[in-house]
């Protein structure tokens, strides 16, 4: 039996963590629950302290990619993990698919990313023009990159291998966004099989997204100028 | 401007902006300050590349000493740039007296425990 860790980065969503843990709790009933609050000043900790989930809280807010940085580390230290999967606390993602993201790593792959876009995935709301076409952006400068076709390079819907978990432990991004398309960048130039598996994603259940406008803009432009730069760089391990 | 003083000038820009990409692609400035980095650096190549790209500027805006409008620019450039790390470091002061209080409570937690 593989043991596993569900790990839901948190920001002020005690609204929405509660449905997201009773249903992670009927759907992957064997796995551990960890809930990183990064800062939150709402009651997201007790919450989901008193759902039986272990929390660990942040003394400030770090960004997602902090949060990831953390639950890694309590793997490693913890030792027991087999594998690892990122969910949101927001309820967009199902945790019905869990199963499938580690059916995928089960069957040897190390990074498995649940896509809103890939054939057979849905999304069941809105998403902005805007967004869309940043990411179909993002999609074709990380084909440029790795070589690989990925079709929702900033899911937060993951699941990790062991080896992987060891390997961002040690060198996760942790500044916006490079969390997500960053980390894939650099696990598919290290060698690790990164795939990608259909997902349905809903809308969130409550709280509102967390960049929109012309900061998202900044940070796509960003994003895309800090990749292109750093285009054939080996990742670099850090503490 | 001399062919000699033109190159030093552009080898200057060149290693200038060579150096901002190192340290981009080394992880050694953060994302949020290699893009202000990479832009100036890029900026002061291809004025060093067409010197006559600041004599025109400086013409169409009647301005009739044309290195006074770089001297404005790089001032307030500077300026905002110190305003920003001002600003970073007002945040990065609050952060590290949030994680001290944490740590002294957590001690003194610690404390109690052991007696």
């Amino acid at each position: 039996m593989h043991k596993t860790l569900v790990v839901i980065p948190a920001y002020d969503e005690a609204d929405s963590l509660p449905s997201v843990l009773k249903e992670l709790r009927e759907q992957v009933p064997a796995s551990d629950v960890l809930v990183v609050s990064d800062g939150s000043t709402d009651a997201t900790a007790s919450i989901a302290r008193s759902a039986g989930a272990r929390v660990v809280e942040l003394p400030i807010n770090l960004g997602v990619g902090g949060a990831l940085r953390v639950a890694f580390r309590d793997a490693v230290r913890d030792g027991r993990y087999e594998r690892l999967v990122q969910i949101d606390a927001d309820g967009q993602h199902e945790p019905l698919v869990t199963g499938q993201l580690l059916d995928r790593i089960d069957a040897g792959a190390d990074l498995v990313i649940g896509s809103r876009f890939a054939a057979g995935g849905a999304v069941t709301y809105d998403v902005s023009a805007f967004r869309r076409c940043g990411m179909r952006i993002l999609g074709w400068l990380v084909r440029a990159l790795t070589g690989q076709q990925f079709t929702d390079t900033t899911s937060g819907f993951r699941a990790f291998s062991r080896p992987m978990v060891d390997f961002f432990a040690r060198s996760y991004p942790s500044e916006y966004m490079g969390d997500t398309v960053e980390a894939l960048v650099n696990a598919c130039n290290a060698g690790f099989r990164v795939e990608e598996v259909a997902v349905n994603m809903r809308g969130r259940d409550a709280g509102a997204p967390s960049t929109r406008g012309f900061r998202l803009f900044y940070y796509y432009v960003r994003l895309v100028v800090v990749l292109i730069a750093s285009a054939g760089r080996r990742p670099r391990t850090t503490r | 401007m001399s062919w000699q003083a033109q190159l030093v000038l552009v080898l200057t820009a060149f290693v200038t902006m060579l150096f901002v990409l190192r340290l981009v692609r080394r992880r050694e400035l953060r994302a949020k300050y290699s893009l202000l980095w990479l832009v100036t650096g890029a900026a002061f190549f291809v004025l060093a590349l067409i010197p006559g790209l600041l004599d025109w500027v400086a013409d169409r805006l009647g301005v009739g000493y044309a290195p006074a409008i770089l001297f404005g620019i790089a001032i307030v450039f500077l300026l905002l740039v110190l305003v920003h790390l001002s600003w970073e470091l007002t945040r990065l002061e609050d952060r590290t007296r949030a994680l001290a209080e944490d740590l002294a409570l957590m001690r003194s937690d610690a404390d109690r425990d052991d007696v």
